[in-house]
């Protein structure tokens, strides 16, 4: 593609630029000479420099790259006003970006994080919000031991059936149950939490804008609404929440559950556990997928080498032939 | 002798040897990279990973969550 740009155009471009804001337009197009492959070589190194097509590019991707860069961290630029039909309240609060153990291109989640998360889950959470796609045999090896997962399964009774006499029955749950959920169905949920659904919580990472730090920071972001904020009875004002009035009331406070690894149990501690374990339940598959990927990314890289060096030693043949030219011997004598 | 020759005398003349060789030179670096790929991982993420914390659990099997 580059190769389609004439060398030099780049200071062809300046000059004409120079030569238009000077008077001697008539004149400056007779001495503008084409510039070839076989022309006598640049005066100054400063002359080549500019005349290359690399340097063309590298600027060309500075600037626009700037500008990009400038755009994402600040929204806009300086001289173009922005007008919004929103209130910026209707986005909610941008969360801050947290440094998770999990953030890195290498990193792995925090396995023992994960397994506070699940105590955090299990005993806060749990009560409103279902967790509807993990189930006990998906913590084996990940933040549990296999017997201490049937031993927890066990604790909770599913309905399963129906038996020889065709009555449905209670059973203690086993790893192939998933998690059991609060509420039998949405209305009894609705109704059990002033008309509002508490969501399922398996993607929910995932599932908004911000990921783990908008969780976080909407957990651990529970203020008292600013003055000329009015939030209706029954809702609570929480910056981060798009609109800023969210049914959930705060469920952290300090002390409240207890780990077992001795953790302190802060506020922010257990919101940065159980939003760990919660990106852990929307993506499982997450540290299987990083080392894929670096090894994908390494033998890639190689090959395309390869690939690109091999092409260009075989083309050696082609670039490298001379045509030549015999004109016809003169026959009419 | 070049090592280039060396090399073409004692793997590449031979069709039955080079593929031969290629096959178990890309066995070879099948296992050997991913043990590599494998060691850095896990010294990178040391202490973050189940098989680091499971030693912690298993002797005892009554640990409630």
């Amino acid at each position: 593609m580059l190769s389609r740009v004439p060398a030099g155009t780049l200071s062809r471009a300046a000059r004409f630029a120079s030569q238009r804001a000077s008077a001697g337009l008539p004149g400056a197009r007779a001495s503008s000479v084409r510039f070839a492959s076989s022309a006598s070589a640049s005066s100054s190194a400063f002359q080549s420099f500019v005349n290359s097509r690399a340097t063309l590019a590298a600027s060309t991707l500075l600037a626009v790259g700037s500008i990009a860069w400038y755009t994402h961290l600040y929204g806009g630029l300086p001289f173009l006003g922005q007008v919004h039909a929103s209130a910026l309240s209707d986005e909610g609060l941008h969360p801050t970006a947290y440094p998770w153990p999990h953030k890195g291109f290498f990193d792995t989640f925090d396995h023992a994080s994960i397994r506070r998360g699940y105590l955090v889950y299990r005993e806060v959470c749990s009560s409103c919000h279902s967790l509807d796609r993990i189930a006990w045999r998906n913590l084996v090896g990940v933040s549990h031991t296999v017997d201490e997962v049937k031993a927890m399964a066990e604790e909770v009774e599913y309905e399963d059936g129906p038996d020889d006499q065709g009555e449905m029955f209670q059973r203690p749950g086993k790893l192939s149950d998933y998690m059991p959920p609060p509420y039998p169905n949405e209305e009894a949920a609705r109704a059990s939490n002033g008309g509002a659904l508490p969501p399922d919580l398996s993607l929910i990472i995932k599932a908004r804008h911000g990921g783990a730090d908008y969780v976080f920071s909407l957990l651990t972001g529970y203020v008292d609404p600013p003055a000329g904020i009015e939030v209706r009875e029954g809702l609570n004002y929480n910056p981060y929440f798009p609109g800023g009035a969210i049914a959930m009331a705060r469920v952290l406070f300090d002390g409240l559950v207890e780990y077992d690894d001795g953790t302190p149990a802060t506020t922010s501690q257990m919101a940065k556990d159980v939003v760990t374990f919660l990106n852990w339940a929307a993506e499982p598959e997450h540290d299987e997928r990083k080392k894929t990927g670096l090894k994908a990314v390494i033998l890639f890289s190689a090959l395309t080498a390869l690939s690109l060096y091999v092409k260009r030693f075989k083309w050696t043949v082609v670039k490298n032939r001379k045509i030549i030219y015999n004109p016809p011997a003169d026959k009419h004598l | 002798m070049s090592f280039s020759t060396t090399f073409y005398n004692a793997i590449v003349k031979r069709n039955s040897v080079y593929v031969s060789t290629i096959f178990a030179g890309a066995f070879a670096f099948g296992v050997g990279f991913d043990l590599g790929i494998s060691k850095f991982w896990d010294t990178w993420n040391r202490g973050k990973q189940w098989k680091d914390i499971r030693d912690r659990y298993i002797q005892k099997d009554d640990a409630e969550e």
